[in-house]
């Protein structure tokens, strides 16, 4: 496991699950032996050149990687200060970067001999990935989705029967995706023997948070090379929305020791931080839930709250733990974005650039609109594009019809 | 230390019986009534109570479970108001153990430390905690048995003779043997199976061993005391309780008798059973 560094913000977690205070194991005995199977066969995995070069090549041949990194000029032009970058993670297979991790645990499962996929969704966008990459490996794969959010990403449920995955409208609880989790992780308790729990962001029990943020860091990664590539210099800041937090993280992580980089990470603020929302860091408090400690929205007893946000992706009520560490420590700077101004932010980029973006990274160019005005020319700015908003397109039509 | 589970078993014991252990949800549907049912559930036979902290999450519980918490939250009901709930039942019992069964985070947001210390004072004999596996003992677990609590640790079947160790090491009062790999309330149990599990710790252990999870009926909880040192009944006393509601979940005058008689009719199953081999 990784030894703790003096000075740096990359060295975690400890071999426990720490980041800080946050992150651990918190699960039922029946899940503990299989976390364990799974850490096990994640770090020999790692340590094996041929599970890289496979995935390497999936990634560039099925995924379409690299993304590209583009110059938003008439973006830049319009708010007048920084010059933005879009990551474009929308671009992949799939339509997010969600399949970055996805592919890396399909093929976790298939060397630990699991023949049946189970994974929680709350866009819907994770749903598809690992419903594409099981029709892909044959496998059987069962989504659970909040009822809430199978009625507004109906597009993403079609994609994902289409591609043969069972989709299970979980009516527990707030019916989104904080109860979709429960759900999963009751599939999994039951049926522990044969399946693997694809995790869809940087949260749950260790390892969970760390290898998902792995599979996620490329986008980091190829950010800081194609920067390099074309201004010969590491960008000056990075922007990305966080529900869980994994696209952020993926972006953030390689950068975490470049002090010269700003991070901004962009939690829904839903109707707003006095109302109902979904920004953990902004409004919530360390708890436990789900297999890790972090920042939980929660009422005074330790029951959880219910999230709010226009966007399903980010209306969960927790944060991913390294998050919750970044944030104490203080080398991420954690924003929220009301649903106005990323629906704002939404039209706008479809309009100026020809991109109609999903609406969890729509909250990331919201705080891009206030950010960027206020920096200089010369200033170099990456957003992280997440995902794109074909599944969005029929809400936010009825939206702006003044249906709803 | 010995409490008042320590001074129970031995008395089972002594008599060759095995223990009948029921699980009702604290504030279910509200705070009277749940005492009324805790109170009538000794005289109705039960051995052992555990009592569950409601919570908004419990990811190791079926439907039944799930809706019992989310109507005792729904009817006020809070961790502080569980700890009272079991000092008003310390009034009048003083020897029927009881434990508090739930997840971790209304504890963490409670404060270990004072948790622990109102807990003990108000009767608390022990704590089962689903989410807190023995990686995590240093969270409540030693501070629990510190303050004079047992922690009580499930193993299930996916507990191998490997890992079975680092799970005994410091569990206390009993080991709490889910029968099925699943959620409360869910498969049925096999006896036989179950006998070879409860073998399997009892090579790791002197503590009694209680089986849970899949017990619904007296028949069943019979062929469960007869291969184990009790058997916990949880989900079945909770839809017994949500059938006597009133259609907008208010208790009735029969909710505190359906899930006495419910009890009764367990704990003679349980009475009935031969003596559990050694």
């Amino acid at each position: 496991m990784n030894i703790a560094k003096p000075n740096s913000y990359r060295s975690g977690p400890d071999e426990r699950g720490h980041f800080g205070i946050f992150g651990g194991r918190f699960v039922a005995e029946t899940l503990m032996p299989l976390i364990l199977d799974l850490e096990k066969a994640y770090t020999a995995a790692k340590a094996d050149p041929a599970f890289q070069a496979e995935m390497n090549g999936y990634l560039k041949n099925y995924v379409g990687r690299p993304s590209p990194l583009y110059f938003a000029e008439r973006l830049t032009e319009h708010l007048g200060g920084a010059k933005i970058y879009l990551k474009r993670e929308e671009l992949n297979h799939t339509g997010s970067h969600k399949v970055n991790n996805v592919l890396g645990q399909i093929m976790l499962a298939r060397r630990m001999g699991k023949k049946r996929i189970i994974a929680e969704t709350g866009a819907g966008q994770h749903g598809v990935a690992t419903a594409t990459l099981c029709a892909r490996f044959g496998l059987e794969c069962v989504v659970y989705m909040g009822a809430v959010d199978v009625e507004r990403q109906q597009p993403n449920v079609i994609r994902m029967e289409m591609l043969g995955a069972k989709v299970v409208p979980v009516q527990s609880g707030t019916r989104t995706l904080k109860d979709a989790m429960n759900e999963a992780l009751r599939d999994w308790v039951t049926n522990v023997h044969n399946t693997f729990y694809c995790i869809g962001t940087v949260a749950g029990p260790h390892p969970y948070p760390t290898l998902v943020r792995d599979f996620q860091s490329i986008i980091g990664n190829e950010t800081k090379a194609q920067m390099q590539e074309v201004e010969g210099r590491l960008p000056d800041s990075l922007v990305a929305c966080i529900g869980g937090g994994s696209n952020a993280m993926g972006l953030f992580h390689p950068f975490l020791d470049d002090p010269s980089v700003e991070i901004f990470g962009v939690e829904a603020a839903g109707h707003g931080l006095t109302q109902l929302h979904a920004a953990s860091i902004a409004g919530g408090r360390p708890g436990v839930l789900h297999g890790n400690r972090t920042y939980l929205l929660m009422d005074a007893d330790g029951q959880i709250q219910d999230a709010h946000s226009i966007s399903a992706g980010l209306d969960y009520p927790g944060i991913g733990p390294e998050h919750s560490w970044l944030h104490e420590v203080g080398r991420v700077n954690y924003l929220s974005a009301t649903d106005d101004e990323a629906l704002a932010a939404f039209q706008l980029l479809s309009k100026l650039e020809g991109i109609i973006p999903a609406l969890e990274p729509a909250h990331a160019i919201a705080k891009v609109m206030e950010l960027a005005p206020k920096r200089p020319r010369d200033h170099l700015m990456v957003v992280n594009l997440s995902g794109r908003g074909d599944k969005d397109v029929p809400q936010v039509g009825d939206i702006l019809r003044g249906k709803k | 230390m010995t409490t008042r589970i320590d001074t129970r078993f031995a008395e089972l014991k002594k008599q060759g019986r095995s223990a009948f252990v029921t699980y009702v949800m604290a504030g279910d549907p509200d705070l009277t009534t749940s005492l009324n049912i805790v109170k009538a559930l000794p005289k109705a036979g039960a051995d052992v109570i555990e009592l569950g902290i409601p919570f908004t999450d419990p990811m190791a519980d079926g439907p039944s479970i799930q809706a019992a918490g989310l109507r005792a939250l729904k009817g006020g009901m809070t961790l502080k108001k569980t700890l009272e709930l079991v000092r008003d039942f310390r009034k009048d019992d003083n020897v029927t153990p009881l434990v508090l069964m739930g997840y971790y985070n209304p504890i963490y947001i409670y404060g270990v430390d004072e948790f622990l210390a109102d807990a003990k004072t108000a009767g608390v004999d022990g704590l089962i905690i689903v989410d807190l596996p023995p990686e995590e003992d240093d969270e409540l677990c030693i501070p629990a048995l510190k303050a004079g609590l047992n922690f009580i640790r499930l193993a299930t079947p996916t507990t191998d003779d490997k890992r079975l160790p680092a799970v005994l090491a410091n569990t206390s009062g009993f080991v709490y043997y889910v029968s099925i790999a699943g959620i409360t309330g869910a498969a049925a149990a096999d006896a036989n199976a179950v006998g070879e599990a409860v073998a399997r710790i009892k090579r790791h252990t002197k503590l009694p061993i209680c089986v849970g999870f899949g017990i619904r009926t007296p028949e069943a909880a019979r062929a469960i005391a007869e291969k184990a040192d009790g058997s916990v009944v949880g989900t079945a006393l909770v839809d017994a309780l949500k059938n006597s509601l009133d259609a907008e979940g208010r208790a009735t005058a029969k909710t505190v008798d359906a899930v006495a008689e419910l009890t009764a009719a367990l704990a003679q199953g349980v009475k009935g059973a031969k003596q559990a081999a050694e």
